[in-house]
């Protein structure tokens, strides 16, 4: 019949406002809009109103979301991570990493921090490659998206983009559990490295003072 | 059009039923829970324009639902993706063609500075190099909650906002923007202002 | 595929039969190209692309792009136009023709009437590289304006921010100065130049349209007309809510019956390909994200496709499992919004499009949680993909595939397939003929709603597709309504692929090797394709085993799916013509690169 797909049609769209109000009767006008009720609203059960209110409430942000990288310092020297090598700067894409090595002023020697590191913020698409590539774990990428600015973003220097260790390890608890992983390893390997060359440096030293002993006692 | 500093005290017996506040207060009040932005989707940052504009980030809770695509209803427009050369006339002229006051976002890395595609050849190096900018949004794209917080931004820039210092409102003809033009590369007039007002051909360009 | 092994270890890129009968037919014309496929003279081109096609069943030309090589050791310098040419099952032929630099010198004959789906692709060759095709009906630019100074792909042309011939350029390692921005290397300190001597007075602005509007003016006029009526053009777009971004159409109306329409490329050209050559392979992947934006994992992953065959490695079993995964529920992603956004062309207003976004939010949950980013994934890798799956992943992802998207999808298809209005818009609306749309280089759903059941994942399987059990979902009208329903068929189908996918992905590594940033790729080309949801996406990769991309070109499925636009709308009204559009389900940024 003529017509009916039609009422069909605005059944499903009636279905959908009815859906809306469902929950909030079931548990109770407001208690829904309650930040406990959020993963429930937003998840894949999740019925009827879906929105999230944002500036009021925040959906969770899962801990491998990117927007703009940003420098890891240790706390407790206050030094950066980055050691100036240069791997993000070739691994970007759109090519918005400056970095300069440190020198020293006597000698003029290459040190191994950067002197000025700058991002253009215009110009970086949150891609990742830098933190994928850099090999210690000194760039990471941001959480924070909340970066509207009433003039054009442009470069950042050293101080904007530092941030603490701990907060590198507050939003990204995988990762940085990774790297402590890593560096307890490392550490092991050294240690045993270590252990290893002194046991054989004290083999070597045994071997030479047997081969010092005067051998003629036995002929 | 005084501060809202030097407002009069209400007396305590009309408090509750008087509340004293200033034109450009009011004015902007009504503004931000009226901004109607233009449904102007450029490339990839439109998609999270329409997800904001959609049942999760909602900006129908700013008053914002109604995207209207004709410039001639909408007094926000939102730069969302790359604009390339040969769109920069049209990009400039639904500008123009917006009523004032009117503001521009620029969402996204490509609006702001041309963004990855800024090396190449048919890529305009961020809007501002064609229209005047009131919000940035860094990120390819931003989140759609990045650019509901651009939309507050622009609140609070309301609030500081007096009616006087707003251009529409001001005396004299203004003439908008002049739209590039497309030559063996994008023709900016106002690099050629002196020579084109010499010969006479601005407004032959402008119209 | 070839008989004789030892010949076909230095044959590639051209199957050895199809070889042999090319060197019967054409005694000491055709030889073995430089590293892929068959070097044919410029004069026979037509006549051996008219063998391949009714001889040997290559009826498919799928790419056509040009390479310009220059200061190239060991190579004259030429500009090589290549043709990938596909038969319905296993393999390509790939044809290429030598021609001489030298603006003027290099033309070619035009294969239009053999193919309409050259139509586009050499007049983007025309425009990038300045080749002419003799004969070609309409050879304007496709994607930058006439009047464009200079040929942009060429080798020898610069742009105005030009800093070096590949990544990482030197002044990101600035020796004591301050990091400057690109405008300042410019001398008019923006991305603009204009040739020597040029005056802004003396220009003809209007040159820029002329050609179209000539055009528009000219094709398809019926001087028999029993009426004498004026005949109007107007432009629909760049600026409209139903052209799905910054696409023009000038169309000709006689009253409101479309005489002629003619798509206006280029307003979202972002000069992908040449950025691609200066790119490292690995930079290339985040700009693919960018290409069709609703699809960023299969962008990645053809891409990928590509750079794996050129590299020959192989990927691990979870790897795979992963990209079908996402693959998949990107399908999903792509085909609720194109039935959504296309009831919203029809004037259902954003009713369909909410109730696709919402499952696409949901959908994007997943991918973010696994790679990062909500659209710009970024996500595979050649020999595996970026990440494992994060913990609580499959759980979610089985959720939303076993329950939640198979209720909405049914939910969605009632709404809008036995909707009578939907069915009076879209019944007998924009008809392709199967014949048409095969040679107009269609692909996609818009190819199997016109009954072809061609589908790259079962005409050429890769990854893991020859394991999974699935259909080819065909429907044989070839309207607008039947390009809507498919598309519902399809996520059925992808659906069916998930189970299978999600209950039996293995343990065991993601990656096979950990891909440097500067990776390097052994000398070589070729095409690597996938069935991406809008269709057949394919890149054409030339290598010189260098760090970067000697040609990186992306065949795009939204462009050539819009070849036979014109003629689909010929004759319709011109409310007719947003849903033919809306049925094609294009992405600009792919479209216009």
């Amino acid at each position: 019949m003529y017509g009916f797909g039609v009422l069909k049609t605005l059944g499903i769209a009636f279905y959908h406002f009815v859906l809306t109000y469902v929950d909030d009767v079931k548990m109770g006008f407001g208690k829904r809009y309650t930040p406990e009720h959020l993963p429930e609203r937003q998840g894949v059960e999740g019925r009827g109103i879906y929105t999230v209110r944002y500036p009021k409430e925040r959906l969770p942000l899962p801990e491998r979301s990117r927007n703009h990288p940003f420098l890891v310092y240790i706390e407790e020297t206050g030094k950066l991570k980055c050691t100036a090598c240069g791997i993000c700067a070739q691994a970007c894409p759109v090519q918005c990493i400056w970095i300069e090595r440190a020198k020293d002023p006597e000698t003029g020697k290459p040190l191994s921090y950067p002197a000025a590191f700058h991002i253009d913020q215009g110009l970086c698409i949150g891609c990742g490659m830098c933190a994928e590539f850099c090999p210690f774990d000194s760039i990471k990428m941001d959480i924070e998206y909340e970066n509207a600015s009433y003039t054009r973003p442009g470069f950042v220097g050293i101080e904007e983009l530092k941030k603490p260790e701990s907060y590198h390890a507050k939003i990204h608890p995988t990762d940085y559990a990774r790297e402590m992983e890593e560096k307890r390893l490392k550490e092991e390997r050294k240690r045993k490295a270590a252990a290893a060359k002194a046991a054989k440096a004290k083999a070597a030293a045994a071997k030479k003072e047997a081969a010092k002993r005067p051998p003629d006692k036995t002929s | 059009m005084r501060d809202v500093e030097n407002l009069p005290e209400i007396p305590p017996e009309l408090q509750g039923t008087v509340k004293l506040t200033t034109f450009d207060q009011l004015f902007a009040w009504a503004r931000k829970r009226s901004l109607w932005p233009m449904l102007f989707g450029l490339a990839c940052c439109a998609f999270e324009m329409i997800a904001a504009a959609a049942s999760r980030y909602d900006i129908a809770r700013f008053g914002m639902e109604i995207m209207r695509p004709s410039p001639r209803q909408a007094d926000l427009l939102i730069v969302s993706g790359t604009v390339t050369k040969k769109m920069a006339p049209q990009v400039v002229r639904l500008y123009n063609q917006m009523p004032e006051p009117k503001y521009v976002i620029a969402m996204g890395a490509c609006a702001i500075s041309g963004g990855p595609f800024k090396e190449g050849y048919a890529v305009v190096s961020g809007v501002d190099k064609l229209l005047p900018v009131d919000v940035y949004i860094p990120g390819c794209p931003p989140r759609p909650e990045a650019l509901i917080h651009a939309f507050l931004a622009l609140h609070a820039r309301f609030e500081h906002e007096r009616i006087r210092d707003i251009k529409a409102y001001q005396k004299g003809v203004d003439d908008g923007v002049p739209i590039p033009a497309l030559g063996p590369d994008l023709v900016d007039w106002r690099r050629f202002e002196p020579l084109m007002e010499a010969a006479g051909e601005k407004e032959a360009v402008h119209g | 595929m070839a008989e004789t092994p030892q010949e076909a270890v230095q044959l590639k890129g051209i199957p050895q039969e199809t070889f042999q009968a090319l060197q019967e037919r054409f005694p000491e014309a055709v030889q073995p190209a430089r590293y892929e496929g068959a070097l044919v003279p410029a004069e026979k081109i037509v006549e051996v692309v008219r063998f391949l096609r009714d001889e040997l069943g290559y009826i498919f030309l799928s790419n056509l792009t040009a390479t310009d090589y220059l200061d190239v050791k060991g190579v004259e310098p030429h500009i090589d136009v290549v043709y990938h040419l596909f038969r319905m099952q296993g393999g390509y032929a790939a044809l290429h023709v030598e021609i001489p630099r030298e603006i003027g010198k290099a033309h070619l004959p035009s294969v239009t009437s053999l193919f309409p789906s050259a139509m586009l692709q050499e007049r983007e060759v025309y425009d990038m590289f300045g080749v002419k095709f003799d004969g070609h009906p309409d050879l304007r630019r496709l994607l930058m304006w006439e009047g464009f100074d200079g040929y942009p792909l060429r080798k020898d042309w610069k742009e105005v921010y030009y800093e070096g011939e590949t990544k990482p350029y030197r002044s990101r390692y600035p020796k004591g100065g301050h990091p400057i921005y690109a405008e300042e290397l410019s001398p008019l300190k923006d991305n603009i130049r204009y040739p020597e001597g040029w005056s802004p007075q003396a220009w003809d602005y209007d040159e820029a349209d002329r050609l179209l509007y000539e055009r528009m003016l000219s094709a398809h006029r019926d001087p028999d007309k029993p009426l004498k009526t004026d005949e109007m053009i107007i432009n629909f777009g760049p600026h409209h809510p139903s052209t799905h971004g910054v696409f023009r159409m000038a169309v000709r109306l006689d009253g409101e019956t479309v005489r002629h329409l003619e798509p206006v490329f280029g307003y979202l050209h972002r000069n992908h390909e040449k950025i691609g050559e200066r790119n490292t392979w690995i930079q290339n992947i985040p700009f693919t994200d960018r290409l069709d934006y609703i699809n960023g994992m299969t962008n990645n992953w053809a891409y990928i496709v590509a750079l794996e065959k050129l590299l020959g490695w192989e990927v691990p079993e979870r790897a795979e499992y992963i990209r079908v995964i996402v693959g998949e529920f990107s399908r999903i992603v792509n085909h609720m919004l194109a039935a959504g956004f296309f009831s919203n062309e029809l004037g259902l207003y954003f009713t369909g499009s909410l109730y696709a976004l919402e499952e696409r939010e949901h959908i994007l949950d997943l991918f973010e949680a696994l790679s990062g980013a909500r659209m710009m994934f970024n996500y595979m890798r050649p020999g595996g993909v970026r990440y494992d799956l994060p913990e609580g992943w499959l759980e979610k992802a089985k959720a939303l595939a076993y329950e939640r998207i198979p209720r909405k999808v049914e939910q969605m298809a009632h709404f809008l397939l036995d909707n009578d209005v939907v069915k009076a818009r879209t019944m007998g609306v924009g008809v392709l003929p199967p014949d048409v749309a095969i040679a107009s280089g269609i692909t996609g759903p818009v190819l199997r709603a016109s009954g072809v059941a061609y589908d790259i994942r079962r005409a050429e399987p890769y990854s893991l597709y020859d394991q999974l059990d699935f259909d080819v979902a065909v429907r044989t009208h070839g309207d607008a309504y039947d390009r809507l329903a498919i598309r519902f068929d399809e996520i059925w189908q992808s659906l069916r692929i998930l189970r299978q996918v999600l209950e039996n992905i293995p343990e065991g590594p993601i990656v096979a090797k950990k891909p440097s940033h500067r990776l390097k790729v052994p000398a070589g080309e070729t095409y690597g394709r996938i069935e991406a949801p809008k269709g057949e996406l394919g890149f054409y990769l030339v290598s010189l085993g260098k760090f970067n991309p000697y040609r990186y070109h992306i065949r795009s499925t939204s462009l050539l799916n819009l070849t036979a636009l014109s003629d689909m709308t010929r004759g319709l009204k011109v409310a007719d013509i947003v849903t033919v559009l809306g049925s094609i389900d294009l992405t600009m940024g792919e479209v216009d690169r």
